[in-house]
């Protein structure tokens, strides 16, 4: 994941650039050429793309309570019934992998200040997104119309609650993509204002993978964990 | 979102409106004192559900005058029920657990003063902030809900309207009844497991589970809060160790309040949609056969809940151990002793924390060789625990204490944490925690060392932060009033909790009457009745000082205590981007006094030093300061 922390040279041209006096707070480049800076710049990027991969953490420790309950629980009962995975399950799979290519498309034109292929990419991005979702509905619904309910089996409720908990939090991440997308209309004026888009777009790009790898570790677990 | 409001709601100039500046604030000031009134409120009623516990084992059987009428079903004409108890049990848990040493040590204390003891203007994300301290607030009213869907026909009838099979309301208790830790199977079937375990359970399972993302925002907060917006020369070993301890808390909270939350997803589709994950199928309740559930596990839900539940102990006291430090440091006019020790010993606790629920679950039948790996785990969080005592009586040894009220606290802060911890060697080993689970050697050892030793660190950071917060002083005879009662009606409450559990006696059961063993020591449970009462009665004195000291309090200077750390050099109280548009720079650590040859017994963390040392010292602290190398 090295790769999705963008440095920011473009904007510092902007400022001015140049070394300025050693300062900051010591971590993570705060505090060098890109840190804060005293009075001067009070924002670093950085603080968006930490937030995100704090976010991760208890989002990675919530699934792991809820895969780690999956496994104790097929091993609890003798009534594990595993159901045949729905094909369009793969159209889903398909999708984010795709979707998280795009996204890094679009978060690299950004910094190549190329806004309207950021943009572009941004779109296609969310449509993909929603696209996911859509296909995940249509596995439920012929589940549905199988019988397989959130009650008839263990393994059918926790198949539901993955896919459910797994989709309101890419929900959470077509949310954040929208709102960057409405945001690519106006033009930064202010050298923090274009660092907050930047660190913004990163942020939502680290999340946007964090759920394709999700997926992945969902979708193998529930069709391919023995 | 407009350009101007996307600038005011992450750079907020100073908010003009009644509402925006007092209610829905992003000043991480005003949320701050929003977290306290909170837990204000919350420990009001767990406190009174307390008395009435005490008050039910001591005179059983009694008709209380307008109880009665407050709770026609859960206590009528007056005489409390069984259930009524064990209801009065869970609501004073929850509340007391999360509503109150969750969210005054670190959502009140740490909100207002991590960004201000590290020099930023706010929190990274104050909507967020904003945001985590109303969800938290909802968390707290349908909490309150719960009480009212379970105690009163008439609004729990309404809630039955939203699934009668799984909810079930108006028991006529006080609220739930499946206590603090909600353990299934019973919190899972619904309204057929008996009263108070029908809406309530639902409700307050929805409550805890509003509460971990209330929980969940705020820690994301902290955690960045702290990593990227240090000033200019504050690096992490400069920090105010009440700033590693709301650091070490949020960590906690956000790796452990997660799987509370899975877990009570789980508990709620097992109560609400019929799945299995907790409940085993055959199984009987009240006599009736519970249908259509199988090979569920309710040991996963014990697993779950103490995954997060040990955690939560640790969030609940590490802001005090913080607190403590720096306080005690302060008024004993020398440095902390051993800081860097201080700083590992307060991690190591907090990620050992991790590892040691299991002896929660000594008797839930585990293989007795996870038993002994998580009694070994146990028992080595004292060695940490030991570093942190043996520093702080470093500190204070050979010092002139200046005895003010929060060092009164923050020294009985000290003592109860021993008192209390030192029994939790005692129950950490499996042999002799077979005997002591449940009974109230177990209340004695968790009331001690997380319930009043947190409170006591919160008591310390609110007679000590108080000028800072509204520009008054505390009063000072009053405070040391409060202290001096509580002190000793805290020692007089639980050291007979001890007694009482090498007894037998049993927690949770509302009365001991009927056990001829248990017969003798009612002398013994009249007292701690008394001693809790006037425990109680005397925190009038401290909410009186509180709320009398805001208005007609001495008026406070910049610096009364002559403290060191970035607080103390603003304003009182701080303005609202809390340096006033100047960014302090700091020199030296947080912990300066008495130092050899300085004009005065402390310095602060902004002076700067002489040449040739500040060059020393700026090569070794920037531990990323390469910035010319780029």
């Amino acid at each position: 994941m090295a790769a999705t922390v963008t440095s920011t040279e473009v904007i510092d041209a902007a400022v001015g650039g140049g070394p300025r006096p050693r300062g900051g707070n010591g971590f993570n480049k705060n505090g060098g050429r890109n840190g804060q800076d005293g009075e001067q710049l009070r924002f670093s990027p950085a603080r968006y793309r930490m937030g995100v991969w704090v976010g991760i953490c208890s989002i990675v420790m919530l699934f792991t309570a809820l895969t780690s309950s999956y496994i104790v629980r097929s091993a609890s009962g003798n009534d594990w019934q595993p159901i045949v995975m729905p094909k369009v399950l793969w159209l889903s799979t398909a999708l984010i992998l795709i979707s998280s290519v795009t996204m890094e498309i679009s978060r690299r034109s950004l910094k190549q200040q190329k806004d309207a292929r950021y943009g572009r990419w941004l779109m296609i991005t969310v449509v993909l997104g929603l696209g996911f979702l859509a296909s995940q509905l249509i596995a439920w619904r012929q589940l549905v119309r199988q019988g397989v309910y959130l009650a008839s089996n263990p393994y059918n409720s926790f198949f539901y609650l993955f896919t459910a908990a797994h989709g309101v939090h890419l929900a959470g991440g077509i949310m954040a993509l929208g709102y960057l997308l409405v945001r690519t209309r106006r033009k930064r004026v202010t050298v923090e204002g274009e660092l907050r888009r930047v660190g913004a777009a990163d942020s939502a790009t680290i999340y946007w993978h964090f759920m394709d790898g999700l997926w992945v570790v969902l979708f193998v677990l529930l069709f391919y964990w023995k | 979102m407009s350009e101007a409001t996307h600038d005011e709601v992450h750079r907020h100039p100073a908010p003009k409106g009644f509402i925006r500046k007092y209610i829905f604030s992003v000043d991480h000031k005003v949320i701050g004192i929003q977290y306290i009134l909170l837990a204000l409120s919350a420990v009001v009623v767990g406190m009174l559900m307390s008395v009435l516990m005490r008050m039910n084992l001591s005179w059983p059987g009694t008709k209380w005058p307008i109880m009665g009428t407050l709770f026609p079903t859960g206590a009528p004409n007056g005489v409390m029920s069984a259930e009524f108890y064990l209801s009065l049990v869970t609501m004073h848990g929850t509340l007391m657990v999360f509503f109150v040493l969750t969210t005054a040590p670190q959502g009140g204390f740490g909100n207002y003063f991590l960004p201000i003891q590290i020099g930023a203007e706010d929190m990274a994300f104050p909507v967020l902030n904003m945001l985590s301290f109303w969800v938290t607030f909802v968390g707290f009213i349908v909490l309150l809900t719960a009480i009212f869907a379970e105690g009163n026909q008439t609004i729990g009838a309404w809630f039955t309207k939203l699934g009668e099979s799984a909810w079930g309301a108006g028991s006529g208790t006080v609220g739930p009844i499946g206590g603090w830790t909600g353990y299934a199977p019973l919190s899972a079937l619904g309204k057929v497991a008996g009263p108070g375990q029908g809406a309530g359970v639902s409700l307050w399972i929805i409550s805890i589970a509003i509460f971990c993302v209330g929980s969940l925002l705020g820690a994301l907060n902290f955690i960045t809060t702290l990593l990227n917006m240090r000033t200019r020369g504050m690096s992490l070993m400069r920090m105010p160790l009440t700033c590693w301890a709301w650091f070490t808390t949020a960590v906690l909270a956000l790796l452990s309040f997660p799987v509370l939350l899975g877990g009570g997803i789980l508990l709620l589709l097992d109560r609400m949609a019929g799945t299995s994950f907790f409940i085993p199928g055959g199984e009987f309740v009240s006599g009736s056969l519970i249908p259509n559930h199988t090979g569920g596990s309710p040991l996963l839900w014990q697993h779950l809940f103490w995954f997060f539940g040990h955690p939560e102990v640790y969030i609940a006291i590490l802001p005090g151990m913080g607190a403590t430090s720096h306080i005690l440091s302060t008024f004993a006019r020398k440095p902390i002793f051993g800081y860097r020790a201080m700083v590992f010993a307060i991690f190591a606790i907090g990620m050992l924390g991790f590892f040691v629920w299991g002896h929660h679950m000594f008797i839930s039948g585990m293989s007795p060789y996870s038993a002994v790996a998580f009694s070994i785990l146990t028992l080595s969080i004292g060695v940490p625990s030991a570093i942190k005592t043996f520093n702080w009586l470093g500190t204070l040894w050979g010092a002139k204490i200046r005895f003010t009220t929060p060092m009164l606290f923050a020294i009985g802060f000290v003592s109860l944490f021993v008192a209390g911890g030192i029994t939790g060697l005692v129950l950490g080993q499996t042999s002799l925690d077979f005997f002591f689970h449940d009974t109230y050697f177990v209340t004695a050892h968790f009331h001690l060392v997380m319930g009043v030793a947190s409170i006591f660190g919160m008591f310390a950071a609110t007679y000590f932060w108080f000028p800072k917060m509204f520009g008054r002083m505390m009063n000072e005879s009053l405070g040391k009033l409060h202290f001096w009662i509580t002190f000793i009606g805290v020692y007089a409450i639980f050291v007979p909790f001890h007694a009482m559990g090498m007894l037998g006696m049993p927690r949770r059961y509302s009365n001991f009457g009927e056990y001829e063993f248990l017969k003798n020591s009612h002398s013994l449970v009249l007292f701690v009745t008394v001693a809790a009462i006037i425990t109680v009665a005397i925190q009038i004195v401290f909410y009186f000082n509180f709320f009398w000291s805001m208005f007609r309090g001495k008026k406070a200077s910049d610096n009364p205590w002559e403290a060191t750390t970035l607080e103390w050099t603003t304003a009182t109280p701080p303005p609202h981007d809390n340096f006033a548009g100047v960014i302090p720079t700091v020199y030296r650590g947080p912990y300066e006094f008495a130092v050899p040859g300085a004009p005065r017994d402390f310095i602060m963390q902004t002076e700067p030093e002489g040449v040739e040392v500040a060059a020393g010292l700026g090569e070794r602290s920037g531990n990323g300061g390469n910035g010319h190398q780029h």
